[in-house]
């Protein structure tokens, strides 16, 4: 595992706490990329389709003279959708954004919990603040200076963010090994992921890894040389129960 | 049994229990993301976040760098979420708000309130002697524009509508007073420093292009225009001057138990003013785009209108607009 990065530790009635890993500033600045991406594609994706409904003809062009249906129908939903993007989406998803989600972290509030409707409006509107003087420069000063990575929209709030560990799993057959009693429970971790990531690697990482595996936890001799596949196998069967 | 033999039967026992780990992580994915009513699935979470939090506290000791022990974190803290976030009801956390915390909210902020009306009818003072006195220095506070139509006696505002239609400029007014307004509450953050340099400015300006107006003869038609509007206006300028003050003081004299802490109570306590200021906003930016600018209105109809929205203003902030319940007294 990596090195343990800064987390909220939250108390619980069963007595064991809750731990989440507080995200930093690059995850912050992926989700906010992601999400800036979308919100100016759904923009100007409606103000582009408003424009040609309006002019009837393949032209995006305002007209001359100011006029109500243009701003409302094509100029003022797509300011709509660009500016209230962060507030409605995270009034929609409980503290999660599809930038957010791809970054792998969510909002929380300090009790571990999904925070208030108030708390995520009250965030968003130090947006305000955190985005002077340009690219929230003052938003990421923060986050990089503050101990628990938190812009003041956080603070004002509240809130952190925190990795979802979305994608954390239990390696499949951790326990036939380590029931049959060959492997420790952190040696069958290792083999059940590398079997997981076999074909993504390189196949020299393949045959070095597999060597140094089979070294460590002593199975049966016999070198199987650069032959990928028969050093697949032994694995397996190093992971499967006798 | 030794140490060795006894920590290994006890891993082997725990991974034995994997498959009801990812049951339990399952039921909670699901729950978070729907509304389900299901009284025993939510019983069935409760024995699930016990299950998670026991078999994790074993696999802290026993396995602490392991990928189970990564799996299991995720999902207590999933289930933890879960089951503690409370009821999602938009409608009902409103109606709330507008009758019972809105009000409290208000007699909370009303010595900042009362500050900031100060504050900004000072500033509206200074701005007018200071321009009554220097005419020149007009050109600090209003655009050229804005300047040699007075010169020409005649109020910029003056047949606006032929430009802009009244909804054009309903939406435009509305969005840069909200704006203003939010920024008067986050400008608190520099502890009240900005919100006092918002309120100052507006206040300076309005006086400012009052006492121009004025020595040009057109005092009446600009007080014709605002009055429609204004009295709300005006006053949702100070509340929310108000609660960036609170914010401010919150961060200078910190009343709970750290700095952070009383500016995260005192920014979420007042922010629940601006989401009237917000509504009211929206009021007055349309009686700003389509009564204000109208020549068709006459001056009582003007003035009839501004008093009873301000009045409107006050039972929402007090409660009763949306049908505040009596306090009963305690026994």
């Amino acid at each position: 595992m990596s090195e343990a990065a800064p987390g909220l530790t939250v108390d619980s009635v069963t007595g064991i706490d809750v731990s989440l890993p507080v995200a930093g500033p690059g995850a912050r600045a992926y989700a906010f990329l992601v999400d800036w991406h979308i919100r100016v594609i759904l923009a100007l994706g409606w103000f582009v389709c408003g424009a040609l409904f309006y002019n009837g003809r393949f032209n995006v062009t305002p007209p001359l003279i100011s006029d109500a249906r243009w701003f409302g129908a094509v100029v003022a939903p797509a300011l709509t959708i660009y500016f209230l993007y962060h507030h409605a989406v995270e009034l929609a998803m409980r503290g999660s954004t599809p930038g957010k989600r791809m970054a792998g972290v969510r909002i929380v509030a300090r009790d571990g919990g999904a925070p208030s409707a108030g708390a995520l409006l009250t965030r968003n509107v130090f947006r305000l603040v955190d985005s002077l003087p340009l690219c929230y420069g003052v938003g990421l000063i923060t986050v990089v200076l503050t101990r628990d990575n938190l812009r003041i929209g956080d603070m004002a709030a509240g809130t952190l963010l925190v990795f979802e560990q979305a994608e954390a799993r239990l390696p499949t057959p951790a326990g036939d090994a380590h029931r049959a009693g060959r492997l420790d429970a952190a040696g069958a971790e290792i083999v059940a992921e590398l079997l997981e990531r076999w074909s993504a690697l390189q196949p020299e990482a393949r045959v070095r890894l597999a060597r140094q595996v089979l070294a460590r936890y002593g199975s049966e001799s016999g070198e199987s040389g650069d032959d990928e596949a028969a050093w697949r196998t032994r694995l397996e069967r190093l992971a499967r129960p006798r | 049994m030794n140490g060795s033999a006894r920590q290994r039967a006890l891993t082997v026992s725990l991974l034995q229990r994997a498959d009801l780990w990812r049951q339990a992580d399952r039921r909670a994915r699901r729950l978070a993301r729907g509304r389900g009513d299901d009284a025993a699935d939510a019983t069935r979470l409760a024995d699930d976040y016990r299950l998670l939090a026991h078999d994790l506290a074993r696999v802290r000791v026993l396995m602490p760098d392991s990928r189970t022990r990564e799996f299991l974190e995720a999902a207590y803290a999933r289930a933890h979420a879960t089951l503690h976030h409370g009821a999602w009801r938009i409608g009902s956390a409103v109606l709330t708000l507008l009758r019972e915390e809105l009000p409290a909210v208000v007699r909370w902020l009303s010595p900042y309130i009362l500050w900031s009306t100060a504050i900004f009818a000072l500033a509206v003072i200074g701005g007018y002697a200071l321009v009554w006195r220097y005419p020149e220095l007009i050109a600090l506070f209003a655009s050229p524009d804005l300047i040699a139509s007075v010169e020409r006696g005649q109020l910029w505002t003056e047949g606006l509508l032929n430009i802009v239609p009244s909804s054009v400029l309903s939406v435009q007014i509305l969005a840069n007073n909200i704006v203003v307004s939010l920024f008067a509450y986050c400008a608190g953050f520099l502890f009240g420093l900005g919100t006092l340099y918002i309120l100052g400015l507006n206040g300076l300006m309005l006086g400012a292009v009052f006492a121009f107006v004025s020595l040009h003869g057109l005092r009446a038609q600009l007080l014709a225009f605002i009055v429609a509007h204004g009295c709300v206006e005006l006053s949702v300028m100070c509340l929310s001057g108000a609660a960036g003050a609170a914010v401010g003081e919150a961060l200078i004299r910190p009343a709970q138990a750290g700095r952070i802490e009383s500016f995260r109570v005192a920014a979420l306590r007042s922010g629940k003013l601006l989401f009237a200021c917000a509504l009211l906003l929206v009021g007055s930016g349309m009686l700003e785009g389509y009564v204000s600018p109208n020549p068709r209105f006459a001056l009582w109809a003007r003035v009839a209108i501004g008093v009873s929205y301000w009045l409107v203003m006050i039972a929402l902030l007090s409660g009763w607009l949306f049908g505040r319940r009596a306090r009963r007294a305690l026994p």
